[in-house]
């Protein structure tokens, strides 16, 4: 449930890049005031251990797939939630740069859909809850099944708004609801059960990894009000961004997201380099229209129909979709050429300078 | 399913590239960080029916590319790897945006697929220069770019640590089910059985070499941040790369090229 850059509009990503770094910088001087320096090796190695660990399958009876193991809530048993969820942005930052397993932009909605519902819902909420005082193998099982099954609904449901909110996916919010939330509570079931066992085997072989990390932690008893209200005024500062980017204009939430996060800069900076940019403008006006009466005017093998609702959308690139395809092969042409030749350029160079 | 051996050595292969030499190697990791996100996001700004307006951003990865003397057929190869993982997400496109957007000759094009194009598009570009961007600046120095712009030392330390040890503990756990396949004879016994053990026993093992790294390091007098002894400095080519590129991407934006380009060429032949 990685999600791409390529379903995720500028505002939507930015938003979350935001939420995610600023969890990051409060979890980081928490992490710090712990004054336990063990912490950041162990976290490191525990994270390429998840890591390492996702890689090896196990299978399935009866279904022919295979399974992995999830690491959130894992990892928020061991580091505590702080920790973890630190933990789980890197693995998810390296899972990014070096798999192509999650977009960059789309990192902020990943470390949020990953880290924040195991580390801050599901082992604080339900896991901590569950166990009480005193663990045994049943409490832990259930308590880690039932955690890691909520922590991947939530996520599940997150990446749905996230996606509904971008509007790249034409897949409508119902639809792609009753699609992810069946077939992850399947995966939060598989991936649950493996973490179930994994914990109850340290429990049986080291008890005192997991009796450190319950003890160790002041933090394990965050109130749920302090989350509630944590994530209500998340919500009204997400919700009040996007509401008012969309008020601003009413043409759809996603025109008008795109249009301020991208565009906006953009005109700005139009406006201010207009009287520089002056000479240019006038000549590309001037081919724009050179070329309008040429299209209409056209040989009709090639008839653009722009249909109503998304009129205005499309007159930008399909009304002149024609020029737009030779425009794309001249472009592709073009920068096929200047790879090429700055290849050979660099190549050239080289060999002079060794020669 | 990946082999966990192929996907370590595609880490190393990476990795590796990153120590080459070249203009964009040596440009500052900041600058590369940065102006790629700021590539991406102008990338992803556009609606969702956006085609053609996207071709002029391929000069950003082919002009990297070329001066940065990667070799070619790999990064086109891992940019095709995650080719299908872009058609599944805009699969469901075609089956739910069937409204008409344009007719060539006898076959009409749906809206959807033209947004199943562009997904695919966005994916190839935005993967294409992450991709680019690991391949050119190695891992270490983007974290100390992160830390730099902001990012907290103990995220940063952390991700170093992760990125140290995962070569070490994924060829640990090569190993591991190498050994669990061949005592398989088959399909029995990759089940669930023994998995639970075995992740556990390599948690423990984990667990036990964290507490030596950490005993060794502190003799070594570690106290919680990395020193790296070369300094970049973000010199003047580091201030034209940032600023062309976005001046670039900003007018690639503003301005349709491609529209221009075509309406001349079209203009030009009628």
């Amino acid at each position: 449930m990685h999600m791409a850059d390529a379903l995720l509009s500028p505002a939507v990503g930015i938003t979350m890049w935001g939420v995610t770094a600023g969890t990051i910088a409060y979890c980081s001087t928490k992490v710090k005031k712990d004054l336990d320096d063990r912490k950041i090796p162990l976290m490191g190695v525990l994270g390429a251990f998840i890591f390492a660990a996702q890689m090896i399958n196990f299978t399935i009876p009866a279904t022919g797939s295979s399974g992995h193991i999830g690491g959130g809530l894992l990892l928020a048993i061991l580091l505590g939630p702080y920790a973890a969820f630190l933990t789980i942005a890197s693995v998810l930052v390296i899972q990014a740069l070096f798999f192509a397993d999650g977009g960059i932009l789309a990192l902020g909605c990943n470390i949020f859909n990953l880290g924040i519902f195991p580390a801050f819902i599901a082992y604080p909420l339900i896991y901590k809850k569950i166990i009480g005082r005193q663990p045994s193998p049943t409490r832990l099982s259930i308590a880690s099944i039932i955690g890691v099954v909520v922590a991947l609904q939530l996520g599940a449901f997150s990446v749905v708004l996230e996606t509904v909110a971008s509007g790249i996916s034409a897949l409508p919010f119902t639809t792609f609801v009753a699609l992810m939330q069946p077939i992850h509570l399947a995966i939060g079931l598989v991936e649950g059960l493996v973490t179930a066992t994994v914990v109850s085997f340290v429990y049986t072989a080291r008890p005192e990894i997991l009796q450190s990390a319950v003890e160790s932690r002041p933090l394990g008893n965050i109130s749920v009000r302090n989350i509630v209200l944590a994530f209500l005024a998340l919500a009204l500062l997400t919700g009040g961004i996007l509401s008012w980017y969309a008020s601003k204009n009413p043409d759809g939430l996603e025109w008008s997201i795109a249009k301020v996060t991208g565009a906006d800069e953009v005109t700005g900076t139009e406006q201010s380099l207009h009287h520089v940019l002056a000479a240019i403008q006038e000549k590309t006006a001037f081919l724009a229209h050179y070329a309008f009466p040429a299209k209409q005017g056209g040989e009709a093998t090639t008839e653009i129909a722009t249909t109503g609702k998304e009129g205005q959308d499309n007159s930008g690139q399909l009304g002149t979709s024609v020029s737009g395809g030779v425009g794309s092969l001249l472009t592709l042409t073009l920068a096929v050429l200047i790879g090429f030749f700055l290849r050979r350029e660099t190549a050239g160079t080289r060999l002079k300078a060794e020669g | 399913m990946r082999s966990i051996d192929g996907a370590v050595l595609d880490l190393k292969r990476l990795d590796l590239l990153a120590t080459g030499d070249s203009i964009i190697h040596r440009l500052d990791a900041r600058a590369k960080v940065v102006t790629t996100l700021f590539f991406i996001v102008m990338v992803v700004s556009y609606k969702r029916y956006a085609l053609a307006e996207l071709t002029p951003f391929l000069f950003f990865p082919v002009i990297t590319l070329a001066l940065s003397n990667l070799p070619i057929s790999y990064i086109l190869k891992k940019i095709a790897a995650i080719l299908p993982i872009a058609i599944f997400v805009g699969l469901f496109n075609p089956l739910f945006d069937r409204e008409i957007h344009a007719v060539l000759g006898p076959i009409s094009i749906s809206g959807g697929w033209i947004s199943l194009v562009s997904i695919m598009g966005r994916s190839a570009l935005t993967v294409g220069s992450a991709i680019i961007l690991i391949a050119t600046t190695g891992f270490i120095s983007i974290c100390h770019a992160l830390n730099r712009l902001g990012i907290p030392r103990v995220f940063t330390v952390q991700l170093l640590f992760l990125y140290r040890y995962i070569f070490v503990l994924t060829e640990e756990a090569a190993r591991t089910t190498r050994a669990r396949e061949l005592r398989a004879c088959g399909k029995k016994g990759l089940g669930f059985s023994s998995f639970g053990p075995l992740i556990g026993h390599l948690l423990i093992r984990t667990w036990a070499r964290a507490e030596r790294i950490h005993m060794a390091m502190v003799v070594r007098g570690f106290s919680g941040e990395f020193h790296s002894r070369q300094i970049n400095r973000f010199g003047r080519n580091d201030y034209l790369y940032v600023i062309g590129w976005s001046l670039v991407f900003i007018i690639l934006r503003s301005k349709d090229i491609t529209a221009i380009l075509g309406a001349a060429c079209t203009g030009l032949f009628s």
